[in-house]
């Protein structure tokens, strides 16, 4: 026999042709549900260091559980954290956090893929549980930033980029601004689209009380019209918040086109989530949100994309969530997204299916991802407004998703009755890693 | 003689000899510059070395006023920024590379698609000792 049984035969050259791939479905061994929920209020805070930030979020969330729990049934940790090493010269932040709350001699494990840690920390959590190893897991992330100076947090958060990109003098914002000459130059979007979703950021942001910048643009323009006028200084002639935006003086370049109001801000935070086997959820609460889906994609360097345009990565993910859902991106009600520059929200929204390419910015223009849209996106103000400690933004995104499904997101509630499902992504380095997770109320 | 491995190393000291080289996969024949030991497309690791011609176009770019530490080193900053992007050559493959004789402080007046050149720039500082730089031709 020249072919095992139940192969096909190859039909000509070529590895990949002589057998006829089986695809199986993704799906999670059991189900796994969240059950708490809590993260620090994000910002920079001279005063306390990560473990502090982490007791903040894990109180909070203990808080949450709506039956209560007992932290000893806690069986193992996740942790994400990508560069506490560099800025504060402390590696290994498993056991130190295992053991500041209380879970030592339990495993604890950090995960690593630079802005998107801590969705790796949520995604192993929930392979632990849906493996039948454990039923309850702590999953969580951390990053402590703002005791370095700016050029040294970019210099730490620059590792995350390809080796090429840093030879050539690339920085974060410059990477994303780079990305934003190609889709303008494809598509015909300007700055002043990337000026909408600034601006929609800094309104949600407000009513957010753990987001580190609370002001809307119109408040900071309004700040600064009144310092002038204390001062006896000329009125600055902004008629509205995108001639704010334009203005070299308010909004300096950093990498163009990125200006400052296009890239989120240096922060300290930390944020957890309590998760549990679905089939053990009832013990926790009666109101459980289960995963209903998660992928998560690889991308390379710039040089190495032939289309600067969309993350492979991110695609990637959403195809791998979507499939273990079985959903699709019209039945995400919403959606956390990496935002760490405004072009990257652009991108996401797209790549995630909410938005044919090339299309994001005009839906960005017509309202749809206003907290009032057809699509909500980054309700908690995003990484631009709520902060970005890079290793804890991941399970913050999640947290969002988590309080707006429970109703308990006060002010920047999503105004709809019956909201079920919702979706979070988490984006590393240059798009090397990606993840996208989906939430859904039961 | 012995051919030198498809690694970084091999490609910087290539580039110290003024030659930008790439490894073809003689499998499916698709070239990478930078050069690359496995080819990510069929898998084969049957590569060749490949001189390639150092000009192309602009594919993306940006002007940065806040840089790295050796790039303030060498003078840039929120008043004298630079400009670096993403060069498709001639072949179709992509380098990332510094980009001069363009004004970084009037980005409007660069454009993706504009065609350039490169020149072979050797550094006794950097982290590099030789470095790409292209500029418009």
């Amino acid at each position: 026999m020249a072919a095992a049984v139940g192969l096909r035969p190859a039909s000509g050259g070529g590895c990949s042709k002589g057998v006829e791939k089986v695809k199986k479905r993704k799906r999670l061994g059991r189900g796994v549900a969240v059950v708490g929920a809590g993260m620090s209020a994000f910002g920079m805070f001279p005063e306390k260091n990560s473990k502090d930030l982490f007791v903040e979020a894990f109180q909070e969330m203990t808080a949450s559980v709506d039956k209560g729990f007992d932290p000893r049934d806690i069986e193992a940790l996740y942790l994400g954290n990508f560069t506490n090493d560099f800025f504060v010269h402390q590696a290994h932040w498993g056991p130190i956090i295992a053991d500041l709350i209380g879970l030592v001699p339990k495993p604890a494990t950090r995960t690593e893929g630079a802005c998107a840690s801590s969705a790796l920390a949520f995604r192993e959590g929930v392979f632990a549980i849906a493996s039948g190893f454990y039923d309850v897991v702590l999953v969580g992330g951390l990053e402590e930033m703002s005791k370095r100076t700016t050029e040294a947090v970019a210099e730490g958060l620059a590792l995350a980029t390809v080796p090429y990109e840093g030879q050539a003098g690339f920085t974060f914002p410059g990477v994303f601004g780079a990305v934003a000459t190609a889709y303008f130059d494809k598509y015909g979007a300007s700055r002043d689209h990337l000026m909408d979703i600034t601006i929609k950021s800094h309104r949600n942001a407000p009513l957010n009380p753990k987001a580190q910048f609370k002001a809307t643009i119109r408040d900071i323009m309004d700040a600064k019209v009144e310092k002038a006028r204390q001062k006896g200084t000329a009125l600055p002639p902004w008629e509205d918040e995108k001639a704010f935006l334009r203005d070299p003086r308010a909004n300096p370049v950093v990498a163009w086109p990125m200006h400052l109001y296009d890239c989120c801000p240096i922060s300290d935070g930390a944020s957890c989530m309590l998760l549990v086997a679905e089939d053990i959820a009832a013990r926790f609460t009666d109101e459980p949100v289960v995963v209903a889906g998660l992928g998560q994609g690889s991308g390379r360097g710039l040089h190495a994309c032939s289309d600067l345009t969309y993350f492979e990565a991110t695609r990637q993910a959403a195809r791998e969530a979507y499939d273990v859902a079985g959903l699709g991106p019209e039945d995400i009600q919403f959606a956390e997204v990496h935002d760490c520059f405004s072009i990257a929200e652009l991108l996401h929204i797209e790549d995630l299916g909410f938005f044919k390419p090339g299309r994001g910015f005009h839906a960005v223009a017509e309202g749809a991802t206003r907290l009032n849209g057809i699509k909500p996106i980054n309700t908690s103000g995003g990484l631009k407004c709520k902060g970005h400690p890079v290793g804890a933004t991941g399970v913050s995104q999640l947290y969002e998703v988590w309080t707006q499904l429970r109703y308990t997101a006060g002010k920047r509630q999503i105004p709809i009755g019956d909201l079920h499902t919702g979706g979070a992504h988490n984006l590393g380095g240059t798009g090397g890693t990606c993840t996208f997770t989906i939430l859904e109320r039961k | 003689m012995q051919e030198r491995p498809f690694s970084d190393v091999s490609f910087e000291k290539y580039l110290d000899e003024d030659k930008l080289m790439g490894s073809r996969c003689r499998q499916c024949g698709v070239l990478y510059v930078p050069p690359r030991p496995i080819c990510t497309r069929c898998h084969a690791t049957d590569m060749t070395w490949e001189k390639v011609a150092v000009e192309g176009r602009l594919r993306a770019f940006t002007c940065i006023a806040v840089g790295p530490p050796f790039m303030t080193a060498q003078g840039f900053n929120r008043d004298n920024p630079y400009c670096t992007g993403v060069v498709e050559l001639a072949e179709g493959t992509r380098l990332d590379a510094r980009i001069e004789g363009v004004d970084a402080k009037n980005p409007a007046a660069i454009t993706v698609g504009q065609p350039l050149r490169a020149r072979f720039v050797h550094h006794a500082d950097a982290p590099r000792k030789t470095t790409l730089v292209f500029q418009p031709c």
